[in-house]
């Protein structure tokens, strides 16, 4: 189905562009790109890491990675999945689309924007600097006290994590702030804040939760700095500091993390959604209201990271109550999206694949994190390889897949040419049964008693077999993996080229130019409802004639 | 690597989950019930979101020139879809309280049976009533409720046995409690679960629970000292013992050597693993991990002695009279 809505292409795609251009640019598109690309290398080399440890756990008692290294291949895998991986990626959805969703020309503060970019991304090298300089972290990401101090932990590697943990949380910050701005003030004329993409909306809550969450994480990190550096003693509990302080400064910006890493993606799937369902989404008011709800909310949660720790059953009764409780703003967005669904016209490309098989993920994923919010359970699960499974259902199965799903639904506009759909299917397929091969059954592995974060494990029955099974579909996903990054070479060298609004789109990125250039419109349609682009392409249809 | 704990573990677990569903103490039982009431819940959610998308995707998919009226659901499902999870938060919420309670009640003041500390990477288990310390293969009495101090001498571990359900920090600087009632006498196997360092996955863990009679024998015995040493090889080991400073880390009871830094050695003879658990405790493993025992568990916080292998053998011969 195309658009009769067709504009003429300015200029050629950006193969013509020379490095000095991209090291020098404060356009958001391009700046948008780069924080895909540096996702994709962060991607690869943390992907080869869990590959590391998973070639490590195929079997019982295996010699292959020491305790040495496999302790800092776990942590930098986490820690460069979370901060380098899926943060930036999602960034740079939004640093793209979001200027180009409201009708803007670009970000409010471009060269905000660029150094944003550069300074997560010199956090990135600052921290893989530490295997030359003696050793990377090494004490997970959540890096507990007081194992994460000088006379525990005596390699440099966390004096590393800390300094580029607070370059990229500044960048992401000032992210967050250029966001918030751009989104408040610079919509297109007649756009209200109710009729904002759900993207939009996402994006915006999500940078009020970046600057209000990240200043916790950069606080304990220049505290645990001072106490490595200076010996000072805020965690030291061998001179008298306190251990959990850690713990409650570090999850009360984790947990927001979290939402940090799925509300951008539950903008992806919303989008996703309408328009391959060829409808509104159901539930608008809904939808945008709930995760302002799971913002508020998600500030008072962080304890259920830490029922175990001895905090008493007062406090852990309000954390559990809590947790339970932003469940169900959560999970009622599934039922959304299936109602956006309902007696739509679905069409399943590989984007509306992902967005699909997150569905099901993620409901798995919720559904073992509802069980850490009930304290008993929490008491048998936490910590174990059950917490592995359900991170990785919430993380890929969420955001992931988000990522995979924004990247099918937007390359057209990112380049010009449209990703083969056919290899695409491909690659869900592999990447579907990999990932549910590697963590389904993590959880069985969990409930027999396999703690998380080991190196080596003994020989109990059946350990090595689900273990085994766990690792092929490691495998599994390294090849679809492959498979993705050989469509997106193939794309790049001859795909098809895209017209301005492949997928019958509803919002105003659409209505740019295939390619566009610096410029992202020259002018923008008046906008009268949440679908301004499909107004114009269908007026007789159009959404602000029957509003219901 | 030999683990021959798996040898004296009971052998009832058979089906997959028996380690977690298996209820060997009553608070596990506790746990277990909740669990799985939950693993219902959580099914018949799973189940209706599955069956929710394929009927969608069966009834509305996208068919080639066929134009389509788009049709919206009503408003009323969305209250459905907030009522029926509220609904469940709820029982969740009170079978949660109630649970809670029950598993860990207010100590009181009880004076704890024994008391376990987390080291970098073994656990010392001390029983105040009876001055006896010992350390990795944990003695417990089964049948009644007793309850545990947990403690750390470095950082944070994580004390769990799956079969007695709950797990709880043993955290630097603070004090925590746990509750126990083991059902019935057999060796139960757990493992730290809080990352604590290089050989955290060599953190295992086993509890020997034994009943009343059993239970008091081994404290006596143990709260005695070892036999007089008579072997001569043996008393030449003895006398190394000390020389080499092993004695700093290490307690053996009736001598000079006081150390706390490393398990208690003082019946070391009785145990039937080392390491917690990573080797069986016989002479020829001894002997490996005093010469080398950076290799038999690398990043172990005993250092290297470089020992010749003879002076190793006189070690091993006294260590392994200190029945
Ligand atoms: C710096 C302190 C230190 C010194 C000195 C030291 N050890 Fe150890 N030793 C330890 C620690 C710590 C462990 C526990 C290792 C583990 O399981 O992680 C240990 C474990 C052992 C064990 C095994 C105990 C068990 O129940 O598993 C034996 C036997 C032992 N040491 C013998 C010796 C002998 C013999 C010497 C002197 C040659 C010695 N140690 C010197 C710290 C020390
Ligand atoms: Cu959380
Ligand atoms: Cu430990």
């Amino acid at each position: 189905m195309q658009s009769s809505y067709e504009i003429e292409q300015p200029r050629a795609a950006y193969k013509d562009y020379k490095i000095l251009r991209w090291l020098t640019t404060v356009d958001h598109k391009e700046i948008g790109i780069m924080y895909l690309c540096m996702a994709t290398l962060f991607f690869v080399v943390a992907g080869l890491f869990a590959l590391l440890m998973r070639t490590q756990l195929a079997v019982a008692n295996n010699h292959f990675l020491g305790p040495n290294i496999y302790n800092q291949v776990f942590t930098m895998h986490g820690v460069t999945m979370i901060f380098f991986v899926m943060v930036p990626a999602l960034l740079g959805f939004q640093v793209y689309f979001i200027p180009m969703m409201i009708g803007a020309n670009d970000t409010a503060y471009p060269r905000m924007n660029a150094f944003s970019f550069w300074i997560t991304f010199f956090g990135g090298l600052l921290l893989y600097f530490s295997f030359a300089a003696g050793g990377a972290p090494n004490a997970g990401w959540f890096n507990y006290a007081p194992l994460n101090e000088y006379n525990y932990s005596d390699s440099p590697g966390i004096d590393y994590y800390c300094v580029g943990l607070l370059l990229a949380g500044t960048g992401t910050i000032s992210t967050g702030v250029n966001l918030i701005v751009t989104i408040l003030k610079y919509r297109a004329p007649g756009m209200s804040l109710k009729q904002v993409p759900l993207f939009v909306w996402m994006g915006l809550v999500n940078s009020f939760l970046i600057v209000a969450a990240l200043p916790s994480l950069n606080a304990a990190l220049s505290m645990l700095l001072l106490d490595r550096q200076l010996h000072a003693h805020f965690f030291n509990t061998a001179s008298g500091g306190d251990a959990l302080l850690w713990q409650h400064l570090f999850w009360l910006f984790g947990h927001p993390e979290v939402y940090i890493l799925i509300l951008p993606a539950f903008g992806i799937y919303s989008e996703v959604f309408q328009v391959f369902s060829g409808k509104r989404i159901y539930g608008y008011a809904f939808v945008a209201g709930s995760t302002v709800a799971i913002a508020l909310l998600s500030f008072g949660v962080w304890v259920h990271h830490m029922f175990a720790t001895g905090l008493g059953n007062t406090v852990n009764a309000f954390f559990g109550a809590s947790s339970m409780l932003i469940g169900v703003p959560t999970g009622i967005k599934i039922f959304n999206w299936l109602g956006t669904m309902y007696g739509g016209s679905i069409r399943l490309t590989v984007s509306m694949l992902f967005a699909i098989a997150f569905l099901i993920e993620f409901t798995i994923g919720g559904l073992s994190g509802i069980a850490f919010s009930i304290i008993p359970i929490d008491w048998q699960v936490t910590d174990s390889y059950y917490v592995v499974a359900h991170l990785h259902y919430v993380f890929i199965g969420g955001s992931l897949f988000s990522v995979f799903s924004g990247l099918f639904y937007w390359f057209p506009k990112m380049s010009g040419r449209m990703l083969d759909e056919k290899l695409g299917k491909i690659f869900f397929w592999l990447m579907v049964l990999g990932f549910n091969m590697t963590f389904f059954v993590q959880h069985f592995l969990g409930l027999m008693g396999m703690p998380r974060r080991v190196y080596t494990y003994p020989d109990l029955p059946r350990f090595t077999l689900l273990n085994l099974v766990s690792s092929c579909g490691a495998l599994l996903m390294g090849v679809a993996i492959l498979v993705l990054f050989y469509n997106v070479y193939k794309t790049l060298k001859h795909g098809k080229p895209a017209s301005n609004d492949p997928w019958d789109g509803f919002t105003l990125e659409w209505y740019s130019w295939a390619l566009p250039g610096m410029k992202n419109f020259e002018e923008v349609p008046e906008v009268k409802s949440r679908r301004p682009f499909f107004d114009e392409k269908y007026p007789e249809k159009a959404d602000w004639k029957n509003n219901d | 690597m030999l683990v021959p704990w798996t040898q004296y573990l009971n052998s009832n677990h058979f089906y997959l989950l028996d380690y977690v569903f298996d209820s060997s103490s009553t608070q596990a039982e506790d746990i277990n019930r909740l669990h799985v009431y939950f693993l219902f819940a959580a099914a018949f959610i799973l189940f209706v979101v599955i069956g929710c998308t394929v009927l969608v995707l069966l009834k509305f998919r996208h068919r080639q020139g066929v134009d389509y009226q788009p049709k919206s659901l009503s408003q009323k499902w969305e209250i459905l879809t907030i009522g029926v999870p509220m609904l469940l938060v709820i029982v969740f919420f009170v079978l949660t309280l109630k649970t809670m309670h029950r598993v860990l009640p207010e100590v009181n003041g009880r004076k704890p049976d024994v008391v376990i500390t987390g080291h970098q990477f073994w656990w010392e288990a001390n029983y105040p009533a009876q001055k006896v310390i010992t350390a990795n293969e944990i003695h417990l009495p089964a049948g009644r409720t007793i309850l545990l101090k947990l403690l750390s001498a470095d950082v944070i571990h994580d004390w769990w046995v799956p079969d007695f359900g709950n797990k709880m920090d043993l955290v630097s600087g603070k004090e925590n409690y746990l509750w126990l009632n083991i059902k019935k006498p057999g060796v139960y196997h757990g493992a730290c679960s809080e990352f604590c360092g290089a050989q955290h996955a060599g953190m295992q863990l086993t509890v020997i629970a034994e009943g009343e009679d059993d239970y008091e024998k081994w404290l006596t015995s143990h709260a005695s000292l070892p036999a007089v040493i008579t072997d001569t090889i043996a008393q030449i080991g003895e006398k190394l013992f000390t020389e080499k400073t092993c004695g700093n880390c290490h307690n053996i009871s009736g001598t000079s050597n006081r150390g706390r830094d490393g398990p208690d050695l003082t019946h070391l003879a009785s145990r039937k693993t080392l390491l917690t658990g990573l080797i069986e405790n016989n002479k020829d493993n001894l002997g490996k991990w005093i010469l080398k025992p950076q290799e038999i568990k690398p990043g172990a916080k005993m250092p290297d002695f470089k020992m010749d292998k003879q002076s190793a053998d006189e070690i091993v011969a006294y260590l392994s009279s200190l029945k």
